[in-house]
């Protein structure tokens, strides 16, 4: 390998002759010798390759998609960008040293703020991985609470976010049960609640809007039946800008993922794990938190708190092994949200609403389908059943050039055939055109 | 000394947020498409013109040091220069504007670069198969012990502990914890894992050997093939931290040193962006043996086509909701790709170079602990600044005024007053030299400046025990505070 002039007088500073000198410690059973790997390439020849590479993905602009299932396609204005862009912001790490990361810290501190307001929580910490993650520490984060050896989990949650939970659960041997949803309203079945709420239970998670689509009106009625136990909600934290707040109706935590706040899909990732709680359970909380406090001159300062939660000072006894989260993605929401503010953000909220008002009722008239399945009011999702087989409604539509909602077959067989379709303000008149001619075609 | 942080007095995004006096006019049942007793009454966000808040985080973001201000060696976080072409092709719409559950006919060119991403980094980790959906470092940890325990559980075994070193991160204990394993801390000899201690801790209930390799001390752990023997003969499985895998990449890998698992830190080796926390990703490789426990679902290939495998009934399951961070792996594919096999040899050539380099020239102003030859990180001590009433902190905060992210402090712990040093290869020379005229010259220092810095930053040092004391999380609850007139200054 060539060194350059400044390596070579650094290894004679060193005494040493080659590199390899400085590798000698490495023994020999365990060396290899190099990588088999292509030579690198030219950042010219790099764009082309990844541009050929990713071009042959259909992207939700060159075909009307009507994907949710807990990642949204929603608009990101420009000035998101350029806020998120500062390479301060993107190159800097974990605000150890907060004298000198301010700006970080107060924008996290932000995120908080918007948090907190939104879901009207205590305290919402400064991010975790995404919603599933997050559903995974809040099963963890109960037992911390409440005991017991079981946390039920309303059946009308993504079946992704279940699986992830159900890993979280597992490592403390946590049994993990579900309650049905009524088969009319898809809302959380208050009877069969009822008969699973015993002594050994952690806590109840449900969604408001759930994965199908319904927003929950019992919420009350469910804190009530939880008692003392461990109430965990999940939100899609845009809907909020319309909805009563879980903290309004005593959840002890709240969870959600605030990629809606301008973070593109990304094929799913980077998201960010919205997590709140009361005060009363800050100290079982997982993740950083970002705190309020004075320099020696008296100026207003921000700092991570309450840090003997963490790994690096508590290790094996921590809340959480969280170290490493997505602060810039909580940077991203409070930028989006600063700049749509309270207005925007209720405009868009409103637009979604009456989007999804406006495709199911158009998909309802399509002959064979059913839209919303359930009866309850929707925020921007709901079901789509139909008697046509829902692999073949999905292949058709593909064919015409739209990709249309996720199919449910697998995951909720008592479904029958059908499939979630979620539409946002990115979606226009044309878009929704095009996906009812494509399902009349269809017959 | 002539840096300076902007100090900018930046208020609250919040402060000119006004609570609505009278009812609200917006009618959030949207003409009764919502009703009345699910809607909120009251939403307290700020609405400000685009110019204010573009202004507000401008500013902010001037009040925030990152790779691209200055040299940033914070040990164990590779904190490398991150290439800019890699933010251009994250912007691309064929990256950021896919659905996760789109049709795999429809993400061809997404499941290509995730597969080979996971080929290219079975060949750097000298492993058999790679998932990607850990979202972090120690997200991958945890998956890994998650394995772990399923690969017992497969042979009919509960085993009950893990052992680590006590040079380990804070997140290995943490992850093994989460995953319900008990924790046994191994002390160090001389900074390096005692073989002999390590042979008396092992038993029939030790499931798994966390390590990094080389270690936090930035040391090379020569014996890791015996220790390797000592886990595997006893039934348990070695876990690679690969935090440090910057240091020896084409030099050695996790496998070649009989590793059963590991992770890889996008967000350090490969240079992703660290975004001020994250994100990050922490795939996770193994050996063919454990193959089968891998997280679902698995990305096949077939004549140029790819697909989804989720019937993998020995699957751990889910870590993460989806493929995990999917733009952190496209940064990181690029900057394999545009390194290339000899480049990124070359990273971890420079890594070790510059790390010994500048070892070699503070080791006479501070006190250097254990054997000289480093890898990409060393630790100091900065035991002999305490003759001066200082501590390593008041040193850290001074090199802020000269305009150095400070490195790694008090970690690991086995070292007394730990400065944890870590420069990267893309550090130049120079680079190098004015941090150790700088160390050099806050030595000589009256104390005092120590004891009061920083000066420069825009905030001068924190009251961080006022901020535990008053819990104070949100704008709101700051007002609250002082309308009842217990807070503020």
């Amino acid at each position: 390998m060539a060194l350059s002039e400044c390596s070579l007088e650094m290894l004679q500073y060193l005494k040493l002759k080659s590199v390899d000198e400085l590798f000698k410690d490495i023994p020999k059973e365990v060396r290899i010798d190099g990588l088999r790997l292509p030579d690198g390439l030219s950042e010219l020849e790099l764009r082309r390759e990844l541009e050929t590479m990713m071009g042959v993905n259909k992207t939700a602009s060159s075909q009307p998609t009507f994907l949710g299932a807990g990642v949204y396609h929603h608009f990101i204005p420009a000035a998101v960008r350029t806020i998120v862009s500062r390479g301060e912001f993107i190159t800097s790490y974990t605000p150890y040293q907060p004298e000198i990361s301010q700006g970080m810290l107060q924008s996290l501190f932000e995120y908080q703020s918007f948090m907190a307001e939104l879901t009207a929580m205590d305290v919402v910490n400064s991010s975790m991985y995404d919603a599933s993650t997050a559903l995974g520490e809040a099963v963890l984060m109960s037992h911390r609470i409440s005991g017991g050896d079981t946390f039920l989990i309303s059946r009308a949650v993504s079946p992704e976010k279940k699986d992830v939970a159900r890993t979280y659960a597992r490592g403390a041997d946590i049994k993990l049960v579900d309650v049905g949803y009524d088969p009319h309203t898809g809302q959380v079945d208050l009877a069969d609640l009822k008969s699973k709420v015993k002594d050994n239970i952690t806590g109840f998670y449900f969604e408001t809007p759930n994965f199908l689509g319904p927003i929950e009106t019992q919420a009350d009625e469910i804190r009530g039946i939880l008692g003392n136990k461990t109430v965990v909600v999940g939100v899609n934290p845009m809907s909020l800008a319309l909805l009563r707040p879980p903290g309004d109706v005593g959840a002890d935590i709240v969870i959600g993922d605030a990629q809606v706040f301008g973070t593109p899909m990304n094929l799913g990732g980077p998201m960010i794990g919205i997590f709140g709680c009361k005060s009363e359970h800050v100290r079982k909380m997982p993740g950083r938190i970002i705190g309020l406090t004075n320099d020696i001159d008296g100026k207003l300062a921000y700092c991570m708190t309450l840090q003997t939660r963490e790994q690096h000072i508590r290790r094996s006894k921590a809340t959480s092994n969280i170290c490493t989260n997505e602060a810039l993605v909580a940077l991203t929401a409070a930028a989006y949200l600063s700049i749509v503010g309270k207005s925007g953000l209720r405009e868009i909220a409103a637009k979604n609403v009456e989007n999804m008002h406006s495709l199911a009722t158009r998909i309802n008239s399509v002959k064979g389908f059913k839209a919303p399945h359930f009866k309850s009011a929707h925020f921007n999702e709901f079901v789509v059943s139909s008697d046509l087989n829902s692999d073949r409604v999905h292949k058709e539509l593909l064919a015409k050039g739209v990709h249309g909602g996720l199919v449910l077959d697998r995951f909720f067989p008592e479904l029958k055939h059908s499939a979630l379709y979620a539409t946002t303000e990115m979606h226009t008149k044309a878009d929704h055109d095009k996906l009812i001619a494509a399902l009349e075609a269809i017959r | 000394m002539t840096y300076h942080q902007a100090v900018h007095e930046v208020p609250s995004i919040f402060e000119n947020c006004e609570r609505p006096t009278t009812a609200d006019k917006f009618d959030p049942t949207l003409g009764g498409k919502l009703p009345d007793e699910i809607v909120r009454k009251e939403l307290n966000l700020p609405d400000l013109p685009e110019r204010d808040v573009v202004k507000h985080f401008i500013n902010l973001s001037q009040m925030n040091f990152g790779v691209d201000n200055g040299f940033y060696p914070l040990g164990s976080c590779t904190m490398k220069y991150n290439p800019k072409v890699c933010d251009e092709i994250v912007s691309m719409r064929t990256v950021t504007d896919i659905h996760p559950l789109q049709d795999p006919s429809t993400i061809q060119g997404a499941l290509k670069l995730m597969y080979e991403l996971e080929q290219m980094l079975c060949e750097i980790g000298g492993v058999d198969a790679v998932t990607l959906q850990p979202a972090a470092g120690a997200h991958g940890e945890f998956t890994g012990i998650h394995l772990v325990k399923a690969y017992h559980e497969a042979n009919g075994e509960t085993r009950k502990e893990v052992i680590l070193p006590d040079t380990a991160h804070g997140t290995n204990p943490a992850s093994a914890a989460m995953v319900g394993y008990d924790v046994l801390d191994l002390p160090s000899k001389e900074g390096c894992v005692d073989v002999e201690a390590l042979k008396a801790a092992v038993s029939n209930d030790t499931a798994a050997f966390m390590l990094t390799n080389p270690n936090t001390l930035g040391l090379f752990e020569k014996n890791v093939r015996e220790i390797a023997g000592i886990l595997h003969d006893a039934g348990a499985l070695l876990y690679y931290d690969g935090a440090n895998l910057n240091a020896i990449m084409g030099k050695t890998s996790p496998g070649k040193m009989d590793f059963d698992i590991v992770h890889f830190n996008l967000h350090k080796t490969f240079a992703t962006p660290h975004g001020g926390g994250g994100p990050g990703a922490g795939p996770v490789g193994v050996k063919k043996k454990l193959e089968e426990f891998l997280p679902v679902p698995r990305i096949v290939e077939n004549k140029g086509t790819y697909s989804l495998d989720s019937d993998k009934p020995k699957s751990i399951g889910k870590v993460r909701a989806f493929f995990g961070n999917y733009a952190v792996f496209v940064r990181a594919y690029a900057y394999i790709k545009m390194q290339g096999g000899k480049g990124l040899v070359s990273v971890s050539e420079n890594a070790v170079l510059n790390s010994n380099y500048l070892k070699e020239r503070l080791k006479g102003s501070f006190e250097l602990p254990y054997d000289p030859l480093r890898k990409h990180e060393f630790v100091l001590s900065g035991r002999p600044l305490k003759a001066k009433g200082l501590r390593t902190l008041d040193f850290a905060k001074r090199l802020l005024d000269y305009g150095f992210h400070a490195p790694t402090i008090y970690f690991p712990i086995i070292v007394d007053e730990a400065i944890m040093i870590e420069p990267t290869e893309t550090e130049s020379r120079e680079t190098l030299d004015a941090f150790v005229d700088a160390c050099e010259a806050i030595l000589k220092e009256d104390p005092e400046l120590l004891h009061s810095a920083p000066r420069n930053t825009a905030r001068r040092r924190l009251d961080e025990a006022k901020a535990a004391r008053d819990m104070i999380f949100s704008w709101h609850a700051y007002e609250k505070k002082l309308q009842s007139g217990t807070g503020g200054q």
